[in-house]
């Protein structure tokens, strides 16, 4: 992946003209510093909303499912609404890091770290909700099969509920390991630097990593299998919670389409989030030559597809329900649009469907403020997304005696300002301790992708040998021999 | 975590050419390099070194298929000998109803194993220290390094002579 040509019409993914060491200090400093007043205010911003969430928790688990506003028969509310969005906000860091892995695409690399972190914490945040949702949190470990003395009593392989069980836990797991595995050798990179306390703890880190030769070769084997491994996994993810809804028998659930649109909303989600944390890192943490207009630029592109996707199916949906003649069917989209929730699924239409097309003007992609907002525009438009699909639904059932009406009670909005100050509070954590930016992987690239090895002051140049294949000659090296 | 201590002579190189050609240069005279060392993962170096490509891919074919049998023949025995129950009307042995978990402990075998794997064959995990032979090493510097124990002085001055024309940036003795 290193070595070999690059097209100079490529932009270059490393800025500033850097050597290796010069890479080691830039993404090693930031945990060197002390804090910032910027990082420590968010730090506290963070930790108490993550207070306030715990509190609205405890709440939950003494008093009861009944402190929240769910009746009948509008079963799910807030609560599934905020797993479906974390979870799906979880897939870009999977997606970045396997999937662009697998696909060769070296602009992975300016933001894999941060963007794996993230789903991490976002998974974090999104089971928790099946866990106090289902009222008794201390016997939460029913879900597992596992031999018992209730009979014994199994759980029910069929229902997708569990599967979703077996999904997220894996996910995690996997994300976990995929992510520790590569911050091993940078860990490594800040443990040769450090001193004292902070030398004991990178010691402990860095798990003993030395960098020898046939280690790097098993690690890289270990990253491409597992890169194979969790692309097929993330797709099965959002696929697994797509099937909560769609193999139940209410109307606007039930539908072919949703596996693949809550795999494209959750990537659409999720690349808006990586953004939202980008365009904040790469500013406050001086990483604009690692983190370049280019990388946000890519991202950009892959929310305008996603978005685009996930307008398709919007449109598919309304469609199907008017072309299937299935009167129940296109009474629960008439009454998405039209019924009480109607500024829901306006806002979800709005924020998802046309504001990224905006990102068909390069100007735009190309515009961190813009992108900013418009990443803030698209999470809030995908949170809208499964509130439409989850209370809207649910409000209207099919006899009218039994509509209702949902407003969350301050506990539930709590807990999901709690999840969020989990989110950023592990984040604020994670770009303190741990290189924001891979750095052995950032080195990997920097001679065929960085600026003084490509476009604009390209040392580089291209030579048709005879025997018709590429070669690439950089200054001042010899690099015949690699290509046998 | 080692026993036994060992002397080594290494040299550090500022560039991963450098390094390959001195690795070249070691096989031409039929030095026995110890280990290279390097801050990321060199490319071309492997058929340099003579390493042969890892197994770990195998190893994690083989937890892989550990999940699969582990789910599908776990839920089975469930289904259809411990504890056999109707569910709206379905057959006791739903197949396709199996296809999620049983892809899904899949990979989770194969990834737990691989990674556990990994580490153990590296000979490092949590709280492991393994010597640092240079600082610099994951920083900048690529390094090669020699055993010298039960080596004469002439045979150590030789390799420092081979760091010399290679055009290491440094060399030292170290007992690791």
């Amino acid at each position: 992946m290193g070595s070999g040509p690059t097209s100079p019409i490529r932009e270059p993914l490393v800025k500033g003209n850097k050597t290796y060491h010069q890479i080691t200090e830039d993404l090693c400093s930031p945990t060197e510093r002390a804090p910032s007043k910027a990082w420590t205010l968010a730090f506290i911003v963070a930790l108490t909303a993550l207070t306030f969430g715990v509190i609205c928790i405890i709440i939950t688990i003494w008093v009861g499912i009944g402190t929240w506003r769910l009746n009948r028969t509008i079963g799910w509310g807030w609560d599934i609404t905020n797993f479906v969005w974390w979870i799906g906000i979880g897939h870009a860091g999977t997606l970045i890091s396997a999937i662009l892995l697998l696909f060769r695409q070296k602009w992975r690399t300016g933001v894999n770290r941060a963007a794996e972190a993230m789903t991490i914490f976002a998974v974090i945040c999104a089971a928790l909700f099946p866990m106090i949702h289902v009222g008794r949190i201390w016997v939460v470990f029913y879900f597992f099969p596992y031999p018992n003395t209730r009979g014994p009593l199994w759980p029910n392989f069929n229902s997708p509920l569990l599967w979703d069980l077996f999904a997220i836990s894996t996910y995690f797991t996997v994300s976990l390991l995929f992510w520790y595995t590569g911050l091993v050798p940078d860990f490594a990179t800040v443990r040769d630097r450090a001193k004292g306390f902070r030398k004991k703890m990178y010691t402990f880190l860095a798990f003993g990593w030395t960098g020898a030769a046939k280690h790097w070769q098993r690690h890289e084997a270990l990253s491409l299998v597992l890169a194979g491994l969790a692309t097929p996994l993330v797709l099965s993810v959002h696929t697994i919670v797509s099937f909560d809804f769609a193999t139940s028998v209410i109307p606007g659930w039930h539908t072919t389409i949703f596996p693949p649109y809550f795999v494209a909303g959750a990537i659409f989600s999720g690349f808006a989030m990586v953004q939202t944390l980008m365009v904040i890192t790469r500013k406050v943490l001086n990483l604009q030559d690692y983190i370049t207009l280019g990388h946000i630029e890519s991202m950009n592109k892959v929310i305008l597809v996603t978005g685009t996707i996930v307008g398709v199916a919007y449109l598919t949906e309304l469609f199907i329900a008017w072309y299937s003649g299935y009167i129940y069917e296109q009474f629960a989209f008439f009454n998405r649009a039209l019924g009480p929730y109607w500024w829901s699924y306006f806002g979800m239409m709005t924020c998802n469907v046309l504001s990224p097309q905006l990102f068909w003007s390069k100007k735009i992609r190309r515009n961190v403020t813009m992108t900013f907002f418009m990443s803030i525009f698209v999470n809030i438009g995908m949170w809208f997304e499964r509130f439409v699909i989850i209370a809207t639904t649910l409000a209207r059932d099919y006899l009218p005696s039994s509509w209702s009406f949902y407003v969350p009670s301050i506990v539930e909005v709590g807990i999901y300002i709690g999840t969020l100050g989990i989110f950023f509070t592990f984040y604020l954590i994670f770009v303190r301790v741990a290189p924001v930016v891979a750095i052995a992987e950032i080195k990997h690239i920097l001679k065929s992708a960085g600026d003084q090895y490509s476009k604009p002051n390209a040392k580089t140049t291209f030579q048709q040998v005879e025997s018709g294949s590429m070669e690439l000659e950089v200054a001042g090296h010899d690099t015949h021999h690699d290509h046998h | 975590m080692r026993n036994s201590e060992k002397n080594i002579i290494f040299g550090l190189y500022d560039d991963e050419e450098d390094l390959k050609s001195a690795i070249r240069t070691a096989n031409a005279d039929h030095l026995q390099i110890m280990d290279v060392l390097t801050p990321f993962p060199v490319h071309g170096l492997d058929p340099l070194l003579g390493l042969a490509e890892s197994r770990l891919h195998i190893g994690g074919f083989v937890y892989g298929m550990l999940g699969t049998l582990t789910a599908f023949l776990g839920m089975t025995w469930i289904f259809t000998r411990d504890w056999p129950q109707i569910y709206g009307g379905k057959p006791y042995w739903p197949i396709l109803s199996f296809v999620p978990i049983t892809f899904e402990l899949t990979v989770l075998f194969a990834s737990i194993g691989m990674v556990v794997t990994f580490y153990v064959i590296n000979g490092q995990g949590p709280g492991i220290k393994n010597p640092v032979i240079h600082p610099s090493i994951t920083d900048d510097k690529f390094c090669i390094a020699f055993d010298t124990d039960g080596l004469e002085n002439t045979q150590v001055d030789k390799l420092r002579h081979f760091f010399q024309n290679t055009g290491a940036s440094l060399v030292e003795t170290k007992t690791i």
